[in-house]
């Protein structure tokens, strides 16, 4: 059976996501750096957990995780490594890629035992397969494409003490600042998310679409230019340079669907947009319009939904 | 403070793009754009210049072409460039890319190295870290605000729910997302004076780089089909005429969100 490494950076979704495609392949031996990253490679099947324990490791980016992982993809030699998609992952796997003197692959929606990998690219709109031709099957899992499946296990774990070199220290994070969502569910995780756009108009009027993400139990988006005008904060924003989503309803107001905000959002199982403009790209793209003023429209859609709740 | 910018022409993210027989990005369209997100980083390089003197080089690798890209940055305010053109380049993956980038690297002298986050054709986000690994340099990646703080610099990295600020020593790698500046237009000026900018093309030869290390002969990964993903197409568009809100509640009541 395939040895499958699997980076855990947390509980988080896209690490569930990751474990489960390794799954698919082979064993899995994870790699957590604290417990809640170990918990969840057992839940979702892990056979094995490196359980690495680097002092200080956190005060650092990138280098101190990069140097861990490289040494155990030394030791354990394994048949494949993957990584959840993230901005770390992507990080990492570059670092491993030279290391190991490995071909890599980047947001992979899916890999298959004979390490045939499909990726989405230009926005979405062209699906390829590629093989990595040299080295390991060394890959980032693009969040959202893979359905998490617990299967829990009781992994053997593994402790592994790790010292962070001088070198690793040279990029230190003196600060986190955390800007909590607040009650309503992570954008890249919600099965809802309802956007605003450019007609919102303005940072009072997305109460608006609060309420309506509100009403259907979803996270708010914003397009580019809503972020840009400062109408809702930028980590909001939904597309190419921003979070990509794969809800299963997306709902666009006041947003036209220039090509840069379909990248983040086009893989959405079904989408609604109410846009004022019957010319505007993203009804081409939308199971369900309403060409109309959203003012009129979303107040009666939310009237109408409080009453059939 | 000596500052470099890496820049990559790509097929406008705006219009629609393909790969051509060989499964490589057509870059043979008329199209062709400097990376939208390495116009960040430009700007980003030149307000640092502008605050604290230097010079900012700029690197790219590319057909002949991407001239056109060098052209731009010089406009913008770049002092001057280096290119890296040769036909064997063609279909090199980004390990190989980065084998190139990393020998024009270093023939200069650098205290910062600046890149967009991701190139808007592949979207990899990767450079960078394979030019920290290959360079012996730190990287912080995915900033949102770059300053400079006592020797070293101090960034703000971006992330979903927050940021984090970080401290480095130089030299440094950092990248940019759109949210770090308002890119400058080149002014009438700045395009005179760009073409008098020095621009050294330099080949694999240069570089030390035996051909056979580069290109799609030594690629580590391999596309084997692509196909293009049916269009998404209309469902139902009404026309609000009093009752869109209504038509919108009850479409999502039959599909079950509520
Ligand atoms: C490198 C790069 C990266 C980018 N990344 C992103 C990204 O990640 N995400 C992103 O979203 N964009 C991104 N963009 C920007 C993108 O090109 C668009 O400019 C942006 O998405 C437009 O946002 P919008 O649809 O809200 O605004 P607009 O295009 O101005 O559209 C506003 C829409 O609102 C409609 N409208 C106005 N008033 C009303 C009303 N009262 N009721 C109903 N409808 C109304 C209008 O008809 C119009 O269709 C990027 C661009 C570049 C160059």
């Amino acid at each position: 059976m395939a040895d499958i490494l699997v980076y855990v950076p947390n509980s988080g979704k896209s690490a569930a996501e990751t474990l489960t495609l390794g799954r698919s392949l082979g064993q899995v031996s994870a790699v957590a750096f604290d417990d809640s990253a170990a918990s969840l490679a057992a839940e979702y099947g892990a056979a094995k957990v490196y359980r690495v324990t680097a002092e200080g490791a956190d005060d650092y980016f990138v280098d101190p995780k990069a140097s861990v992982l490289i040494d155990l993809a030394g030791r354990v030699g394994p048949d494949a490594f993957l990584l959840p998609g993230t901005d770390e992952g992507r990080a990492l796997v570059a670092r491993l890629a030279v290391a190991l003197d490995s071909g890599f692959l980047t947001d992979v929606s899916g890999l298959d035992a004979e390490g045939t990998a499909t990726q989405d690219i230009f926005a979405g709109a062209t699906v390829t397969t590629s093989k990595i031709t040299k080295g390991i099957n060394l890959a980032t899992v693009k969040p959202g494409a893979v359905n998490a499946e617990p299967a829990p296990a009781e992994p053997e774990t593994e402790a592994v003490d790790a010292a962070v070199a001088e070198t690793d220290k040279r990029v230190k994070i003196a600060e986190r600042v955390d800007e909590p969502a607040g009650d309503r569910p992570g954008l890249a995780e919600a099965d809802v998310v309802v956007s605003g756009g450019r007609g919102v108009g303005s940072a009072e009027d997305f109460a608006l679409i609060e309420r309506v993400a509100d009403a259907l139990g979803g996270a708010v988006g914003a397009s580019r230019a809503a972020t840009d005008a400062g109408y809702y904060p930028h980590k909001f924003q939904v597309g190419q340079t921003g979070t990509t989503v794969s809800p299963q309803l997306y709902v666009a107001a006041g947003i036209s669907g220039a090509i840069q905000h379909r990248a983040g959002m086009q893989t959405s199982r079904v989408i609604v947009a109410v846009n004022k403009d019957v010319d505007a790209p993203i009804f081409g793209m939308s199971d369900f319009g309403v060409v109309g003023d959203l003012f009129q429209v979303l107040p009666q859609a939310l009237e109408e939904i409080e009453k059939r709740k | 403070m000596n500052i470099v910018v890496l820049v990559k022409q790509v097929p406008d993210s705006g219009l629609a793009r393909r790969l051509d027989e060989q499964l490589r990005v057509d870059r043979n369209g008329a199209n062709n754009v400097m990376g939208e997100l390495d116009e960040y980083a430009v700007e980003a390089a030149l307000q640092l210049k502008e605050a604290h003197g230097g010079e900012v080089t700029v690197v790219t690798v590319g057909p002949d072409q991407a001239s056109d890209t060098v052209r731009k940055t010089l406009a913008m305010g770049a002092d001057k460039a280096v290119h890296v053109v040769d036909d064997a380049i063609a279909g090199s993956d980004a390990l190989a890319t980065s084998k190139i980038l990393a020998a024009a690297l270093g023939r200069l002298e650098y205290d910062l190295i600046v890149a967009g986050a991701e190139s808007t054709d592949s979207g990899m986000g990767v450079m960078p870290h394979l030019l920290a690994a290959r360079l012996g340099v730190p990287a912080a990646t995915g900033v949102r605000k770059i300053e400079l703080d006592g020797d070293g610099i101090k960034v703000e990295h971006q992330r979903d729910n927050g940021y984090d600020v970080l401290t480095a020593s130089l030299p440094a790698i950092v990248s940019v997302w759109d949210t770090i500046n308002t890119p400058r237009y080149s002014s009438l000026k700045g395009i005179m004076a760009a073409k008098r900018k020095p621009v050294e093309t330099l080949s694999l030869s240069d570089l030390g780089i035996d051909p056979s290390e580069v290109g799609a002969g030594a690629a580590a990964t391999e596309v084997r089909s692509a196909t293009d993903r049916p269009e998404r197409t209309a469902g139902q568009i009404v026309a609000d005429e009093g009752e869109g809100g209504r038509a919108l509640a009850e479409f999502l009541a039959v599909e079950k969100f509520i």
